[in-house]
Parts: structure tokens; sequence; C-alpha cells
């Protein structure tokens, strides 16, 4: 079936990807390692510490000594995925990530839950709307946010077999299944999802699913829609971004803030190329608060309902 | 671990010194005065202790170094020129643009470093993190964290301690080098670590305490613990003079990162030669 017609009841949250094939993972390469900070459970990493015990440290609530024991275990052939929420992931543990994991380009994976807005009721304090533009200024790190249950679990996989250091952000909430288990996905190579001529949306994480929906209603509208999932925004797959410009008009959609992440990351290529135009759908460079998730989207426009008017305005 | 008698171990003592007051007063930049403090502690280990292999420095099985207070490289450094695992004359490029010693330790670059460090606080959780993987892959290499007094300050070196301890790690052994200086000034003024004997002690290591300019007291306590493989991790509070060596520069805080112009120089390499009387 295609993803144009998916039934999008179907939903799981992208933190059970990660659970479930850091197993699978675990299983056929006794060198990958998880460290938790004590929120283990939520990072849904409870069933490799049942069956991997011999392959799971657990520091406690001590994030920055979790970055560096990671680094260390890297020098000795592991490939230690450090669990924890987003927030802690990329801020808590920034310099040492960057000293100790990045500087000596080491086999570290930063994988975390919880992120952009969806810790919503926990607040401001607990949600990661700069994680994604942090880590991307960091040199040697990816960047990459799969959109639902399968796709995140394909780029888990492929993140535990390139070298390097990566950051994967996973949603806490639950999100529309929206690709076959057995699709192929590369790290770095934007997932067309659909092609089009008159505008092109680029999305990622769970934002992919609103421009989903947005798509379906723009093309019964009679306006034709390129939509992009760019699950990796480091390294961000150029080629794709230029590829939009022949239509000229773009859309990006990301629960994170609109600076430094996907949008801009879209906005420095198209400026660089110097034609097109850029309307980046995001949170509004504001901090969350307690919300229902849907609510806290709303407040930052960053809906269906806004990519479709959005679309219209630049058309 | 190789043969080698007091006496050799303090003329290597001398010659790292010598070796890092040249690269320092080469680059004219650098810290001498925890280079110097640091000097009799990386002659024991580097030229006795430790099992590694000049020729081999990737080897799997090699015990593990971290300098944690990177900033006292020129005194690895030193060590691992006159160990072999880069060439002597590499030594009159510290701190140049592509040299293999940067002005903080880089994995990348040279080899023998086992991590690259530079931030204090951060070196000794990467030390936890390969012991618990030699205690995990049944090896039987050790690893050595030297950190400074002033940087157990950062808070990370206690969450460090703590997951050594909770993993039993006897394959590690930290060495405070506790000369008792920071940038500023001495540590009791601006954040007093009291009794980090005590501390590492109630954190659950085997902690003992020594003169870290004296061969014999730094020799005979490696032996100690090189044998105690009782499940509890190692920590050497060595007593140390920040500068040892150079009269001018002992105790003297200003002498953390700077280098020493010519009259300097050579008084200070006449009196670290001085050493053994």
């Amino acid at each position: 079936m295609s993803i144009m017609e998916k039934d999008l009841t179907v939903k799981k949250a992208t933190r059970e990807a990660f659970g479930d094939e850091i197993v699978k993972l675990g299983k056929e390469n006794k060198n990958i390692y998880v460290i938790d900070v004590d929120i283990a459970k939520s990072c849904k990493t409870v069933n490799f510490i049942k069956q991997l015990p011999d392959q799971h440290i657990n520091v406690g609530i001590a994030e920055q000594n979790a970055a560096g024991l990671a680094a260390g275990l890297a020098t000795t052939g592991k490939i230690p995925f450090v669990s924890t929420y987003a927030v802690f992931g990329s801020l808590r543990m920034l310099e040492q990530i960057r000293q100790e994991v990045c500087y000596p380009n080491l086999n570290v994976k930063i994988a975390c839950s919880h992120g952009g807005l969806t810790p919503a009721n926990d607040g401001g304090s607990h949600q990661a709307i700069e994680d994604m533009g942090v880590l991307r200024s960091v040199p040697n790190m990816t960047v990459i946010m799969g959109a639902d249950y399968y796709s995140t679990r394909k780029l888990v996989e492929q993140a535990a077999k390139v070298y390097g250091p990566v950051y994967l952000r996973f949603t806490r909430d639950t999100v529309p299944i929206i690709y076959d288990e057995n699709e192929e996905f590369t790290i770095g190579k934007a997932k067309q999802i659909k092609d089009g001529s008159d505008i092109a949306i680029i999305a990622n994480g769970d934002t992919v699913r609103l421009a989903l929906e947005a798509t379906r209603e723009l093309e019964k509208q009679g306006i034709s829609v390129k939509l992009l999932d760019m699950h990796t925004i480091k390294p961000l797959d150029r080629e794709a971004v230029v590829d939009c410009l022949n239509i000229g008009k773009i859309i990006t959609v990301e629960d994170h803030n609109i600076l430094n992440g996907l949008g801009s990351a879209v906005c420095e290529v198209v400026a660089e190329e110097g034609k097109g135009t850029v309307r980046r759908i995001g949170v509004q460079d504001q901090f969350g608060q307690s919300a229902p998730y849907e609510k806290l989207l709303e407040l930052n426009g960053i809906t269906t309902e806004n990519i479709i008017k959005t679309a219209k305005e630049i058309i | 671990m190789k043969d080698i008698s007091i006496q050799e171990l303090k003329e290597k003592a001398i010659q790292l010194r010598k070796t890092a007051l040249t690269m320092i007063y080469g680059a004219q930049s650098g810290h001498p005065g925890g280079s110097l403090s640091a000097a009799d502690i990386m002659a024991a280990l580097y030229f006795k202790e430790m099992n590694v292999d000049p020729h081999n420095p990737n080897w799997e099985d090699r015990d593990r170094f971290v300098l944690s207070k990177g900033h006292v490289c020129p005194i690895q450094y030193s060590a691992l020129a006159l160990r072999g695992f880069v060439p002597y004359e590499t030594i009159y490029t510290l701190r140049e643009y592509g040299s293999p010693f940067q002005g903080h330790p880089d994995m990348k670059k040279c080899k023998g470093i086992d991590i690259s460090t530079g931030s204090l606080g951060q070196g000794l959780s990467c030390g936890v993190g390969m012991a618990i993987a030699g205690k995990r892959d049944f090896k039987d290499y050790r690893v050595f964290a030297l950190v400074g007094d002033g940087e157990c300050q950062e808070g990370q070196i206690w969450e460090a301690a703590q997951t050594a301890v909770k993993y039993q790690l006897d394959n590690l052994v930290v060495f405070v080098d506790n000369n008792r200086l920071q940038i500023d000034g001495f540590c009791d003024e601006i954040m007093p670590l009291q009794d980090l004997e005590k501390k590492f002690d109630v954190f659950g290591f085997e902690t003992k305490r020594i003169n870290g300019h004296s061969m014999e007291e730094i020799v005979e306590t490696l032996d100690e613990v090189r044998v105690a493989k009782n499940g509890k991790p190692k920590c050497i509070i060595c007593d140390t003079v920040k500068g040892k060596g150079v009269s001018f520069m002992e105790d003297v805080a200003d002498w953390h990162g700077v280098a020493p112009n010519e009259e300097q120089y050579h008084q200070a390499m006449e009196e670290v030669a001085g050493g053994l009387k």
C-alpha cells in the first residue's frame, strides 16, 4: 500500500523502536553496550538489561560520567549506546560529548528518548528543543531522528554499523506507523515519500506524519507536493534539498526550535545555492510549558493546518 | 612490568623533567608546574610499571594511561619520546601546527595516547570505561589515571569514583598529583578539597598516601596495589610540589602555565639535573 493511502491510526512510540532494536543488535554483537542513567524504564532499555546484563552498565544519575565512560569503552572496541532523555543527552553531556566522544571521533551513540516537545506535561525543563541544533554544530557528530517505529529501527541498526558518534532522537509519545517493515533507510539520504511539482515539504521525526496529512489534503485540492522525510539532519542530504530548488518553494517542519535544526540546515543550502524560498515551521524560539503535546504543537504552529496554509501562501 | 632499579628510575625522572622543560621552553608555551610535580610518578609508570609496547601502541592487552589533567602533557610526551613511541626530535614541535604534541593530548595525533583529554574532570570516567571493558572481556590489563587535586573540584570525578567502586574495578589505579596549587592560587583558598585520602576511602577505594617525589615510596606502593585484587579500585594520593626541582618554580602558582625565558631555562635545567643529589 502506498504511504499516501496508509491508515495512520496504528501507532507506536519511536523509543519502543530503540528498545526493540537494541536487544536484537546486542544479541548479534556482544560489543554493543547500553549505558543507562537511572531512566531505563522510560527509555525502553529494560529488556536489554534483562536479556543482556553483561552488556549493560547503569551509572545512576550521572550523565556526564556516562558520556566519558562510553568513550573509554569505545577505545576498547565496544559500541556503547548512552540512553537518556534528549535534554540531558544533548545539553547536560554536551561538553563531555564534544571532548571525549567527538574530538577523538569515537564510536559512541547517544540514544535519546523524549525528543522535542514530547515530554509535554513535564514542562519546559524537560522538552528538548535545542538538542539537534547544538549537536549538529559539533564536528564528527551525526544527527538523526526517525519518523516512525520501523524507520527508527532501521536507523538505529545503521547507526550501530557506521563508525563514529551518532545522536539519535526518539519520541516519548506514539506516532503513526507510516513505513512498511522492510523499507530501507540510509543515514544521510533523505527518504522521498512523494514526488511533486508545486511545493516541497521537508519534515523529520514525528512531524513527518503532520506533513503527510497536509500533503494528502493539498493533493486533494489539486496542489502537487514533493514530500521528504529528512531523518538525518547531519550530514544533511544536500542533493535532495538542491533537487527541491527546481520547485523553488520549500516548507520545513520539525519538532525543534526553528533555529539550528532542520529548518536552518535547509536554509543554509538554499542560501548557498542563491535561489528558492523557505518557510520554517517549528518551535518559535520559545520554551514550552506543561500542556498536552498537541496543544504545544498548536502554540508553535506545528500543525497540519498551518502547513497547508503556509503552502498556499507561498505557492 | 620492567626490571629497573630505583636509581635508574630517578635518572629517568630527571630526563623527563629536562625534556619537558626543553619542550615548553622551545614552544614558549605550556604547563611546567604540574608537569614537574608529576614527573616521578610518570617515570615509575612508563619505565617500570606499565605494560606497553612502543612498537605496537594500540596492542589490545596493553595497560592504559589516562592523563585526566591533560595540560601537563609535556611530561607524558617526554615519556612517550624517551620510550620510543615517537621520535625524540618531535619534542621540538610542541604546540606546533600538525605536531603529534598538541597543547593537550590528542589520541588521533599521537601514538601512545589512550584518550584525548584537556577539559578537567572528564578523564577518570574514560578510565572507568576502559577498566569495565577489561573486566568484562577477562583481560589482565590495568588502567592508570592521573588526576590533579584541583581537578577533584569537578563533580564528575566523584561520579566516576562511585562507578569504579560499584563495578569493583581493582584494575584501576588513580594517582592524585596532590601539589596543592591550581591556576589562581592554593586549592585551600580557592576551593578546599579537605582530606582527599579520606574522601576516596569513603567512596570505597583502597587508598594510600605517599610522598610523590620519593621513588622508593612510589615503587613500593605500586608493588602493593599490583597484587591487591580485592575488588577495590586503588587511589594513591601523591603529595607533591608544583614545579618540583626548579627553585623559582616550586610552590609558585604563577608557574602553572608559563614558559621560562632563556636564562630561567638554563637555570632550571641545571637545577633539575642536580636532582639526584
